[in-house]
């Protein structure tokens, strides 16, 4: 039994920190914020040139053929620097949902495409979770239409689409097929959610069904959860160090207890959720049984515990927290909008509670 | 990240469960007490001798003298808590005491107390806190005098769990009233029956008495029980201090209760409906069941962490103050989901619990606050795992 990262995943962890530190600091996220929103480019370059994007292809596919553990590790960097990369649709939902036997032929048109980058694929499963107004897509003769919203990892015009109509999920080739991608207008300018219109594209069928489904929404959970760490233990990181630097009273602030208790209760918050996502991400590939539902925690816990962080963090920050200019609030939002996508709390609480029968 | 487990532990288990199923017996005769009986003794002896109890203490001191092995322990706890027998026992002299003479103990203190301590039959308590001496325990006012080979001691101790039955206490008292705070006090022990030594129940909110108070009123206590040099007692006690705040926020202890409060609404109803049914409650036990969880993963990962002989830092000093206040919380819940029935507490047609919610809503309260209170705990989090300043001390009154 070794709870632990081994030697290997800490050099994943300390390279991509590296590439991230250098590449990705709050300049790069204004000029993020106030251009275009699309993903940034110098980033996902980085990305493709340390191989990331086929983390999870197999080997024989062009990728590296990692676990869910490795892409939990590397969110929580991307968390950490609030990167705007692709990651949880293309590189991490995709290759789980097309890389297995009973889809043997989409796993080797797509996945050394997505491995090498010469292709992105973006989710749009939002309406199997969670049915806002009339959106929600149909399919007719093997032709998918209607309106997507919170699609992931879709703004770069991916050149697939994976969907999920009633139990079944799609892959949408967007070459030749009408549809219409915009970006939505949330809070969070580090990553962009899409809404797509679909009119009448053609879709392959995915086989897998239900299970799959709930798989490839499992995973995607478990990485978004590290993201939300990444992103609580930069926030908690920075008020710990703006606290020793920022003086009152003749004194820094860190130095009076009630700072400390509030730095404190954050750390003693944090600490277990690493446990919790290393362990949800080690069970999606090797303790099926407890996948769904470590999953589900994980996801709903870091949810709770990464906004109390965004607050509190904020608030140690005093003033300086809640201006523009330290850009503290790119991690608020990015936790605020991680928090919903692919269910929120409560939602996802919920489902816990049935996996286990109650 | 490998949470199979080797060969090696895959055996040590089988070791154990068919230990606990030859000896099902014998067990069954023990309830692990605070002042174990003939049964339990023979069973405490018979867990020595099997290497389940006192472990890694040496066989020169009556222990079975195994190399530590954390994942070994934590096997061991686990096949007794599923086979629902006692573990050996877990008292403040095996946990804390023994721990500390192994350290800094003479050759003889060690021979004369460590066989019996371990073999149950010598009861230990701690004299450590003070009515005006809680969380700042260096400040600590009971004195023991110098008198040729002896100390005449003077004082009151506080939160003396056990006191009432031990045999023995190891105490702090302050020898050297010139000396400043922490270079004052010496690690002494003292037996329970010397003159002078007057131990009052101390009835907590609770309605029970789980703890003392010991007043000292010219207790004689020979030099050479001094464990560590004199003067040097605050030193010798931290080497045990770190040993009860692992104790106190076991997460095993959690994940139990976690399974009561799930049988619990699936057992009881409101309105003919069963609890479990309820989905405001459901959310709230999902809330717990993710912090359960954690604190459990947490502390495999520290136990990961010792196997390895690394410092485990900030995942084992959260635990007292997360583990306390995980316990306090699902007892709360336990209690909102009786509602009116709740709070029964004593003989009724209407208990449900025999009250053993609001005895561990209550309990479990002077449990954050006690082994040091929350607050210090934020402070030891911050300042030694996140690096903060101490608090400036104030000016002192008088100095200019």
């Amino acid at each position: 039994m070794e709870f632990a990262l081994s030697e290997e995943q800490e050099l994943l962890v300390d390279s991509v920190s590296k590439m991230l530190s250098s590449s990705c600091n709050v300049d790069e996220l204004r000029s993020q914020a106030s251009g275009e929103k699309t993903f940034s480019n110098k980033i996902n370059k980085e990305f493709l040139e340390m191989g990331l994007n086929g983390l999870l292809v197999p080997e024989k596919l062009g990728g590296s053929g990692l676990g869910i553990l490795e892409a939990s590790l590397i969110a929580e960097q991307i968390g950490k620097f609030a990167a705007p990369a692709i990651w949880v649709g293309n590189s991490v939902m995709t290759p789980i949902c097309l890389n297995n036997d009973e889809n043997k032929d989409l796993a080797e048109e797509w996945l050394p495409r997505i491995a090498d980058g010469s292709c992105t694929s973006g989710v749009a499963i939002n309406e199997y979770i969670s049915k806002r107004e009339d959106n929600g897509l149909t399919i007719d003769n093997g032709k998918i239409s209607g309106i997507s919203i919170f699609a992931i990892d879709s703004e770069t015009n991916p050149d697939i689409v994976i969907t999920a109509i009633q139990d079944e999920l799609y892959l949408v080739e967007t070459a030749n097929e009408k549809i219409e991608i915009s970006n939505l207008p949330t809070i969070d300018s580090t990553r962009v959610m899409s809404e797509i219109v679909f009119h009448s594209c053609d879709a392959h069928k995915i086989n897998g069904g239900k299970d799959l489904i709930e798989k490839i929404i499992d995973a995607g959970r478990v990485v978004l959860s590290a993201d939300l760490l990444g992103a609580s233990q930069n926030m908690l990181d920075k008020a710990v160090e703006y606290s020793l630097e920022r003086k009152q009273f003749n004194r820094i602030i860190g130095s009076f207890q009630a700072v400390k208790h509030m730095c404190a209760e954050m750390a003693a918050d944090l600490e277990p959720c690493r446990s919790l996502v290393w362990y949800a991400s080690y069970a999606q590939s090797n303790i099926p049984k407890e996948a769904h539902l470590t999953a589900c925690h994980a996801k709903a816990h870091l949810s709770e515990v990464a906004h109390d962080i965004a607050r509190t963090a904020t608030q140690v920050h005093g003033g300086m927290g809640f201006t523009d200019l330290l850009g503290l609030h790119y991690w608020f939002k990015r936790i605020g909008l991680t928090r919903q996508i692919l269910g929120g709390p409560e939602i996802v609480r919920k489902e816990a509670a049935v996996s286990q029968g109650f | 990240m490998d949470l199979k487990p080797s060969a090696e532990y895959i055996e040590f288990r089988k070791e154990v469960k068919s230990f606990l199923k030859d000896n099902l017996n014998m067990a069954g005769k023990a309830r692990n007490p605070a002042r174990p009986n003939k049964n339990e003794l023979e069973w405490q002896d018979k867990l020595i001798k099997n290497g389940y109890a006192a472990r890694t203490i040496p066989k020169d001191y009556g222990g079975y003298g195994a190399e530590p092995d954390v994942l070994k322990s934590r096997i061991i706890a686990e096949e007794f808590t599923n086979a629902q027998i006692p573990l050996g026992m877990a008292n403040q002299g095996i946990s804390m005491f023994v721990p500390t003479l192994l350290e800094l103990g003479t050759e003889e203190q060690k021979k004369s107390w460590i066989e019996k301590t371990i073999k149950g039959e010598v009861i230990w308590c701690q004299g450590y806190s003070e009515p005006g001496s809680g969380s700042d325990l260096a400040s600590l006012q009971t004195k023991a005098v110098d008198d040729g080979d002896d100390f005449i001691i003077n004082g009151q101790k506080i939160w003396t769990s056990s006191a009432q039955f031990s045999d023995m206490m190891f105490c702090l008292v302050r020898t050297e009233p010139d000396a400043p705070k922490h270079k004052g006090i010496s690690y002494i022990l003292i037996d329970m029956k010397t003159p002078g030594i007057d131990v009052r129940p101390l009835m907590t909110m609770t309605g029970h008495a789980e703890f003392n108070e010991v007043f000292f009123t010219d207790v004689r206590v020979p030099k050479s029980n001094i464990v560590g040099n004199r003067g040097e007692g605050w030193f010798v006690a931290n080497a045990t201090l770190t040993h009860e705040r692992g104790m106190l926020g076991d997460p095993n202890q959690a994940s139990t209760r976690l399974k009561e409060i799930i049988d619990l609404m699936q057992n009881e109803t409101i309105n003919g409906d069963k609890l479990i049914d309820n989905p405001v409650h459901l959310d709230r036990l999902m809330r717990l069941q993710a912090r359960v969880m954690s604190m459990s993963f947490n502390s495999l990962r520290s136990l990961t962490a010792s196997h390895k002989g690394l410092d485990a830092k900030m995942a084992k000093l959260i635990v007292k103050l997360n583990g306390c206040q995980l316990n306090h919380d699902l007892a709360g819940f336990a209690i909102d989901l009786l509602g009116e029935l709740g709070t029964i507490y004593g003989k009724s047609n209407h208990d449900h619990d025999s009250g053993k919610w609001q005895w561990r809503y209550m309990f479990d309260l002077g449990l954050i606050i006690g082994g040091g209170t929350a607050q210090i705990q934020k402070n030891i989090i911050s300042e030694i795992g996140l690096g903060m300043p101490r608090e400036p001390k104030p000016m002192q009154e008088g100095k200019k």
